[in-house]
């Protein structure tokens, strides 16, 4: 979720096999460089690998290029890696979320071969997804303050868990 | 004396260290026509002399300055049928990274990665090293920036060069010109006023051509 010059992304901490629950603390959102993240939902060996594959990527970048990725840059990587499978897909929903240069917020989210949709209030992904859609459009406002967009985040991301038997068990929120 | 017994094979090393397939090219290079490049601080223009061989030739379809990307552009001193070549692996590159990136190639890459072309050139089996200089001129983030990339594959960044025929007293009278902060219409006329130093014969609009880049811009003019 985009608030003023920060954004927020959040994700529950259940990893689970259609009913049964293996771990109640699954770290779901993983750190590309300090202004960038990732969440990965969906197959969990997919989403290791694929985030293994894109630190990799950008490692290489930041080597080369000797600058962090852009946020549009990368959402653009992400989608041609997942297209890269398109006949034989990684079973995951990336949801990225960066700050530009000049601090102005940039989210993102796309299908598993790649289709990128962007927004600019908010984007969700996972088995929670409809209902988060809906938590979302009701409790959001444009330009709010990290403080405030912690608690929306998080009052969405919990009221909408709620009604999923697959998530739950908390939740971890990143605000930047 | 030793270096000639090994000047047969590319890839093979002559006693003092040299590659002495290089060293040729770098001659073949030093007998192309003139050409020069300056980095302004809002932009850079490269100009190079546009000598045909005979005046029946239409001059309006030789272009010896081509861009890769819409902010960058090259110019060569050496041999034309290997600039056409390096120009459009440099331009699949550079329409490589933007396909994956989505991002316009910056200089850097984009010179590194040609270099690298010009190098595989000197290790392989079976064939010859390029026979071209390029200047490449680009405008990006990191503002204009003028490279030098040579057969061997090194490449480096400059203020203002010069490559060909004329080139030590090009050097000379740029280095006497420049100054740190040009902008870029004292640039061009600082380009026209070197070519016009080593030029044989009459300079006019037909006999020379400039490439200038902006911001984020590249257009040509004779």
């Amino acid at each position: 979720m985009v608030g003023k010059n920060c954004f927020a992304i959040a994700s529950d901490r259940r990893l689970g096999v259609q009913l049964q629950t293996i771990a109640t603390d699954f770290q779901r959102i993983s750190k590309i460089h300090d202004r960038l993240f990732i969440g990965l939902s969906g197959l969990a060996t997919d989403s290791q690998t694929l985030y293994q594959r894109l630190v990799f990527r950008h490692k290489l970048y930041q080597l080369r290029e000797e600058r962090d990725m852009k946020p549009e840059t990368f959402a653009s990587l992400v989608s041609a890696l997942l297209y890269e499978k398109r006949f034989g897909p990684y079973f995951c929903q990336p949801v990225i979320a960066g700050l530009s240069d000049e601090d102005k917020p940039f989210i993102c989210t796309m299908d598993s071969i790649g289709a990128k949709e962007l927004a600019k209030d908010f984007v969700v992904a996972g088995t929670a997804g409809e209902s988060l859609y809906g938590a979302c459009e009701a409790m959001f406002k444009p330009d709010m303050e990290p403080d405030e967009l912690f608690e929306t985040v998080s009052q969405a991301l919990l009221s909408s868990v709620d009604r999923d038997c697959l998530s739950g068990w908390g939740g971890h929120v990143y605000i930047v | 004396m030793g270096d000639s017994q090994y000047s047969f094979s590319l890839t093979t090393f002559s006693p003092s260290g040299k590659l002495v397939q290089i060293e040729h090219a770098l001659t073949a290079v030093g007998s192309g026509q003139t050409s020069l490049g300056i980095k302004a601080s809002n932009g850079v223009v490269i100009a190079t002399e546009k000598k045909l061989p005979s005046i029946l030739v239409d001059e309006s379809s030789v272009h010896k300055i081509q861009s890769l990307t819409p902010n960058i552009g090259v110019v060569y001193s050496g041999m034309g049928p290997d600039f056409r070549v390096l120009v459009r692996k440099s331009r699949k590159q550079a329409e490589q990274y933007h396909r994956l990136y989505k991002e316009p190639i910056p200089v850097t890459q984009l010179v590194r990665e040609t270099a690298a072309v010009m190098q595989e050139f000197t290790q392989s089996g079976g064939v010859r090293p390029f026979g071209v200089s390029l200047l490449v001129a680009g405008y990006d983030d990191k503002g204009p920036q003028l490279y030098q990339v040579d057969p061997s594959g090194s490449y480096f960044s400059w203020k203002a060069s010069a490559m060909g025929k004329n080139v030590s007293n090009a050097k000379t009278f740029l280095e006497k010109r420049y100054v740190e902060e040009m902008e870029l219409d004292d640039a061009v006329h600082t380009a026209i006023l070197t070519l016009k130093e080593g030029f044989e014969g009459q300079i006019s609009e037909k006999n020379i051509e400039i490439g200038i880049i902006g911001e984020k811009k590249e257009f040509r003019q004779y």
